[in-house]
């Protein structure tokens, strides 16, 4: 089963800047994201919610500011996070099954087991198949699977509505809430109403 | 925390799922197998029916063609994983990431060093090699194609990030294979004839290997690190 709930933790980033080549993205970017907290990240197209993403869980490097986080341990933030953005990790030559039981292997906090979490998210009838057969929502569905099979603090999402239908939201809509009452915190980019309540909006961008 | 367990756990994971993607999608290791069986085939041909010539240049021709077949299918090593996001997620392990490269390199060498290593001898027989020499060809390939996989992979951790980098690792690479080159072939064909003992260039060309397996492994981690 999961995890009860998670040590309070909280992920405190002052003053980010972002600049991709010789373009300025965004700078002067500060929240604080507390156990139980969620995030709404807005912005435009192309306003840099998906890099400021990619820099929290280290992909990319800051051009400015700061980012700590308090509690959890000396684990580096990146070992603290789920990330599910527009590139889902998954093989297509591999089945959903597969390519859960790699994600749990290799990031460890083993939670629900790849069965388990595909059932969570309506999909217990594809374990078998190629990830390539699937459809982008069902792929969406097995990526954010991912969340389920390891416990982790704290969830990076990148429009992770896209692609699922109504049902499916509910259901991702029923995840959040499930994570941020054990204590997990949730920074979702996105342009559409996420369903949570006292979810705040952090806008980057002019 | 046991970080020992946890890192064992991750990397054997890595190498699997390598090795069943390339048993799966049919990429990587046959390709190049085939490819170095069409170099082997077709030199002969270019040639012409001069046995004696044939032999005496027949180790230089199965180390030629066993490099450029482990150039050809470098370029993914790294890149597909950075296109689906499974860099990404293999960022956000706990395992080192010079651990992770040396899963990956680990399981490009399973899936395309060893086969060629042992089809060696076989192909052998296309280029008359002489049958005293088979063993120590296959031996050759075996210690020295590790040396091209890490080697290698410094070149596609770069080129990891380039959409279309297709044979600019090949390109960015082959210079430094060149001592491998030399001390594989040197050992291959002092076991037919001349003067140095085989251990000599074998010996080294183990050294090589080693030190290539240390070297591309850090270089990779870091050019991967860098990328942005």
């Amino acid at each position: 089963m999961r995890q009860d709930s998670f040590p309070a933790c909280a992920l405190i980033a002052e003053n980010l800047a972002c600049r991709r080549g010789e373009r300025l993205l965004f700078d002067d970017v500060s929240f604080a994201l507390r156990s139980g907290e969620a995030i709404a990240l807005t912005g435009r197209n192309g306003a840099g919610k998906s890099s400021l993403i990619a820099m929290l869980c280290g992909g990319l490097r800051f051009a400015g500011g700061s980012l700590r986080v308090e509690g959890g341990g000396d684990a580096p933030l990146a070992e603290l996070c789920h990330l599910v953005g527009h590139r889902d990790g998954l093989k297509t030559a591999l089945t959903a099954t597969e390519n859960l039981v790699f994600a749990q292997a290799l990031l460890g906090d083993d939670a629900l087991s790849a069965q388990d979490a595909l059932a969570a998210v309506g999909l217990p009838h594809v374990a078998g198949l190629p990830v390539g057969y699937l459809s982008a929502g069902q792929r969406r569905r097995v990526a954010l699977a991912r969340l389920l099979v390891s416990a982790r603090p704290f969830w990076l999402l990148d429009e992770p509505m896209a692609a699922l239908d109504a049902a499916a939201q509910t259901m991702l809509t029923g995840l959040m809430r499930a994570h941020l009452a054990s204590g997990g915190a949730i920074l979702v980019a996105t342009h559409g109403p996420l369903g949570l309540d006292g979810a705040r909006e952090l806008r980057i961008g002019a | 925390m046991t970080h020992d367990r946890s890192w064992s756990r991750a990397f054997l994971a890595i190498v699997k799922r390598d090795l069943a993607l390339a048993a799966r999608a049919g990429g990587g290791g046959e390709l190049a197998l085939v490819f170095f069986l069409t170099i082997v085939v077709l030199v002969p041909f270019a040639l012409g029916p001069d046995l004696n010539l044939l032999s005496k240049i027949g180790p230089a021709i199965l180390w030629l063609g066993a490099l450029l077949s482990m150039l050809i299918g470098l370029d993914r090593l790294f890149q597909s994983d950075e296109e689906d996001g499974s860099l990404d997620l293999i960022r956000a392990s706990a395992l080192p990431l010079e651990l992770a490269v040396l899963a990956k390199g680990l399981a490009h060498w399973l899936t395309t060093g060893l086969p060629l290593a042992l089809a060696a001898p076989l192909l052998g027989l296309l280029v008359a090699l002489p049958a005293q020499a088979m063993l120590p060809v296959a031996g050759t390939l075996l210690v020295g194609t590790p040396a091209l996989t890490f080697v290698g992979a410094a070149g596609a951790a770069l080129a990891a990030g380039l959409r279309r980098g297709g044979l600019i690792v090949p390109v960015l690479v082959a210079p430094l294979t060149v001592p491998v080159l030399i001390f594989g072939v040197s050992a291959a064909n002092s076991a037919v004839g001349g003067t140095i003992p085989f251990l000599t260039p074998f010996l080294i060309l183990c050294a090589i290997s080693l030190a290539a397996i240390v070297v591309g492994t850090v270089a990779a981690a870091a050019a991967l690190r860098q990328g942005d």
